[in-house]
C-alpha cells in the first residue's frame, strides 16, 4: 500500500486542530473555580468535569471535609434518620471526576485579576468563577442573639454539629418542657424547613416527652404549605404546637441566652430549648466579591451569570433570581444550567434553553409526607414559574406514604447527582 | 371439612411472610394498577418495560423470548427455577431480596392480603397451574393515544442528555433505584414516550411527573427517550 498523501494531510490537519482548540483560549486549559461544595457548587463542579471530559480544569473550594445535607437534617432531629445517613464525602469528586478539591476558606476575590485568595494564603486563578456559598445570618436580626450564642440557642440551619447540638438539647428537655422556635422572615433557605422541623420535633417529643410544648414565633402572616402543616399538627400532635404570628408579637422577638427566655412584644417566657433561625443573606463571599445587591446576588436566569460580572456565576440560596425557592433542589437544578453555560463559553459545547425545577418534600409524621413543586423557565428579567402543584389536605394515608417513599428515593437520587 | 382443615393446617405451617393463596381477584385487579406502568397482561399483551405476564405461573424464570432480562433472573431460570405461587409471592414481597440485581423497579408489597389478591388476579391469565381462560386486556389503562408522527419522532440524543440532567435529580443516572422513585435507565424508547405522554395527558397520577411532562414538547420527550434508552 503506497503512502496516501491525502490521508496524511487529513490526519495532520485533524491533529493540529485538536491541539489548537484549547490554545484558542490562550492557555493550556481553561480553569473554573467553584466556591462552596453544597447542592449547587458540587453539582456544578461535577457536571463541568464530567461533561468536559478533562478539557476544563475544575477546582472546588470547600472548608468542610464532610458535607451534612440540610435536607433531611430535620429527620435527624425527629430520630428518623442518623447523622451518618446525611453525611457525604468529597472523595468521589476527586477520584472519579478529577476535581481538585481544596479544603480551605475563600477569603478574597479580585475580579479584575480573576484570582481567589484562600485563608491559607494561596491564590487560585480562574477563567470562570462559580459562587455557591449558601447563606449567612443578618447581624442583629434577632435581639439578644448572634452567632457567638449559637451554642446556647442553636440555629441548626447549617447542618452538622448544630443539628446534633439541637437534638441533644431537645432530648434533654425536662418533662413537660417548652421548645421555642424563632422562625425567619422571607426570603430564607428552605421555605417549609422550619415547619417540617416543628413536625419532627413534635414527632420526637410525642414519644419521649408527650406533655412538652412547642411554641413558634413567626414574623410571617402565613408560611409554606401552611394548611398541610396545620392539618398534620392537629392530627398527629394535638395541642402540642402553638404558632404565634405577627399579630400576636411573633415578629417582635428578643431572646436572652443566659435567662433562657424569649420575649414577644416585651413579654418574657422561660423556655428549655430555643431554636433561633435568624434572617438570612447570601454567604459572605458574595459580599467580598462585590456581586450583591442588598443581601443577595442578582443573576441572569438564562445562565446563572452574575448581573455584575459575566465571568462570575452564582448559584442557589445566595442568589436573587426570581421565583425559585431557596432549596437544595433549586441549587442543584441551577447548577446544571450554569455548568452548561460555562462549558459552552470555554469549550464551545452546545447551549440549550435553561429549564429549572424544584420539589420540596416534607415529612410531617411516620409515613406521612407532603410535597410542593414547580417548574421554571428563564426570561430576561428573572426565572419565572411556569406551573406547579401542592399536596392536598385530607389525602389518604396510602398516598401520603407513597409521597414519603418518593422523598426517600429523591434523597438518594440528588445525593448521587451532587457527589457522584 | 377435612380439606378445609388441611388448608388451615398448611396455612399455619407456612404462615409468616407468605400470602394466603386464596385472594380476591377483583381486589387484585386494583392492586395490579401499581404494575401497569411496566407490565401488560391479558389478550394482546406484549413485552414493554417488563415482560408480559400472561402464563407467568409455572413459567421458567427469565424465559420470555426476546425480552432482555437482568443476568440475575436469567441465571435463576437456568438453574431450574420456575414461577410458582411461592416464588412469585416472595418476589413481589421484596424483589431485590429474591433477585438482588433485578431491574424491576418495584419496592415490594409488604401487605400479605394485597399480594394474595394480586396473585389471584394474575393467576387468571395463566393456564398453569389453574386452567382459566384469558380475560380482556387491562395493561393499557394508562396508555395515551398518540399520532404516528409523534411516535415516529427521532430524538436528539445530545439534547436528551441535557434534558436528562433534570430527571437524574430523582431517578439515578446509574439505573439504581431506592425508595419510591423507579429506575428509568434502559427503558425502550417507545415505552418511555408513551409513559411521558401519559403524564402529560394526566393519565398517570403522580403530580411531580405531570408537572415535569407538562412543559416538555414532543421533540423533547423524544430526545429524552433516545437518551435514556442507551445513556
Amino acid at each position: 500500500m503506497s503512502f496516501n498523501r491525502r490521508l496524511f494531510l487529513e490526519l495532520a490537519v485533524g491533529s493540529s486542530a485538536a491541539l489548537a482548540a484549547p490554545l484558542v483560549m490562550g492557555k493550556a486549559k481553561p480553569r473554573v473555580v467553584v466556591i462552596g461544595g453544597g447542592a449547587g457548587g458540587a453539582t456544578a463542579a461535577r457536571y463541568i468535569a464530567k461533561d468536559s471530559k478533562g478539557a476544563i480544569d475544575v477546582t472546588l473550594v470547600e472548608p468542610s471535609r464532610m458535607y451534612y445535607s440540610c435536607f433531611f437534617s430535620n429527620l435527624v432531629l425527629g430520630g428518623v434518620r442518623t447523622m451518618n445517613s446525611i453525611a457525604h464525602s468529597y472523595g468521589k469528586l476527586a477520584s472519579a471526576y478529577g476535581i481538585n478539591v481544596v479544603h480551605d476558606w475563600a477569603v478574597g476575590i479580585d475580579r479584575d485579576t480573576k484570582t481567589v485568595t484562600l485563608a491559607s494564603g494561596h491564590k487560585l486563578s480562574y477563567d470562570r468563577l462559580i459562587l455557591s456559598p449558601g447563606i449567612d445570618f443578618v447581624d442583629g436580626a434577632v435581639a439578644g442573639w448572634d452567632v457567638t450564642k449559637q451554642n446556647k440557642m442553636p440555629h441548626a440551619y447549617k447542618a452538622g454539629s448544630q443539628t446534633e447540638l439541637l437534638k441533644a438539647q431537645i432530648e434533654a428537655m425536662p418533662k413537660g418542657g417548652v421548645f421555642a422556635m424563632v422562625a425567619p422572615p422571607n426570603p430564607y433557605r428552605c421555605p417549609p424547613g422550619p415547619y417540617e422541623r416543628v413536625s419532627m420535633v413534635a414527632h420526637l417529643l410525642k414519644q419521649k416527652n408527650p406533655t412538652a410544648k412547642i411554641i413558634v414565633a413567626d414574623p410571617k402572616a402565613n408560611f409554606s404549605k401552611e394548611a398541610l402543616f396545620r392539618e398534620a399538627w392537629s392530627k398527629h400532635y394535638p395541642r402540642m404546637v402553638e404558632w404565634i404570628g405577627p399579630d400576636f408579637g411573633g415578629g417582635k422577638v428578643a431572646v436572652d441566652v443566659d435567662a433562657m427566655t424569649i420575649s414577644l412584644d416585651g413579654q418574657a417566657t422561660k423556655v428549655d430549648v430555643c431554636n433561633v433561625i435568624p434572617a438570612m443573606k447570601a454567604g459572605r463571599i458574595c459580599e467580598l466579591a462585590g456581586v450583591n445587591e442588598g443581601n443577595w446576588a442578582p443573576v441572569s436566569g438564562h445562565t446563572m451569570q452574575s448581573r455584575k460580572d459575566k465571568n462570575v456565576y452564582v448559584l442557589g440560596d445566595a442568589t436573587n433570581q426570581g421565583d425559585m425557592p431557596k432549596s437544595g433542589f433549586s441549587a442543584n437544578s441551577q447548577a446544571k444550567v450554569a455548568a452548561m453555560s460555562v462549558r459552552a463559553e470555554l469549550t464551545g459545547s452546545r447551549m440549550f434553553p435553561a429549564k429549572f425545577s424544584n420539589t420540596c418534600w416534607s415529612m410531617v409524621a411516620t409515613d406521612d409526607g407532603i410535597k410542593v413543586g414547580a417548574s421554571y423557565e428563564a426570561t430576561d428579567e428573572k426565572i419565572k414559574s411556569v406551573g406547579g402543584f401542592i399536596s392536598k389536605t385530607g389525602e389518604s394515608a396510602e398516598l401520603r406514604k407513597a409521597t414519603f417513599n418518593e422523598s426517600l428515593g429523591w434523597y438518594d437520587g440528588i445525593v448521587a447527582d451532587i457527589f457522584g | 371439612m377435612r380439606w378445609l382443615s388441611f388448608l388451615l393446617f398448611m396455612g399455619l405451617m407456612t404462615s409468616g411472610a407468605k400470602a394466603n393463596e386464596f385472594g380476591d381477584a377483583k381486589l387484585g385487579a386494583k392492586v395490579y394498577e401499581q404494575c401497569v406502568a411496566c407490565h401488560q397482561i391479558g389478550k394482546g399483551a406484549t413485552d414493554t418495560v417488563g415482560p408480559a405476564l400472561n402464563g407467568v405461573f409455572g413459567r421458567q424464570v427469565g424465559s420470555v423470548k426476546g425480552y432482555a432480562y437482568s443476568d440475575g433472573l436469567v441465571r435463576l431460570g437456568k438453574n431450574g427455577m420456575t414461577w410458582t405461587f411461592d416464588a412469585l409471592d416472595a418476589y413481589i414481597a421484596n424483589p431485590r431480596a429474591l433477585v438482588s440485581q433485578t431491574r424491576m423497579g418495584f419496592a415490594g408489597l409488604a401487605d400479605e392480603k394485597a399480594r394474595a389478591n394480586l396473585l389471584a388476579y394474575l393467576r387468571q391469565f395463566s393456564a398453569s397451574p389453574a386452567n382459566i381462560p384469558e380475560a380482556p386486556p387491562t395493561g393499557t389503562a394508562h396508555t395515551p393515544k398518540l399520532s404516528p408522527e409523534i411516535l415516529a419522532l427521532k430524538g436528539d440524543r445530545a439534547f436528551g442528555e441535557y434534558l436528562a440532567s433534570e430527571c437524574v435529580t430523582c431517578h439515578q443516572a446509574t439505573g439504581k433505584s431506592t425508595g419510591g422513585v423507579p429506575p428509568i435507565v434502559g427503558w425502550p424508547a417507545k415505552q418511555f414516550v408513551l409513559a411521558m405522554h401519559a403524564y402529560k395527558q394526566k393519565l398517570r397520577p403522580n403530580p411531580v411527573m405531570q408537572m415535569m411532562a407538562s412543559r416538555l414538547a414532543d421533540e423533547e420527550i423524544a430526545a429524552l427517550a433516545a437518551y435514556f434508552a442507551a445513556p
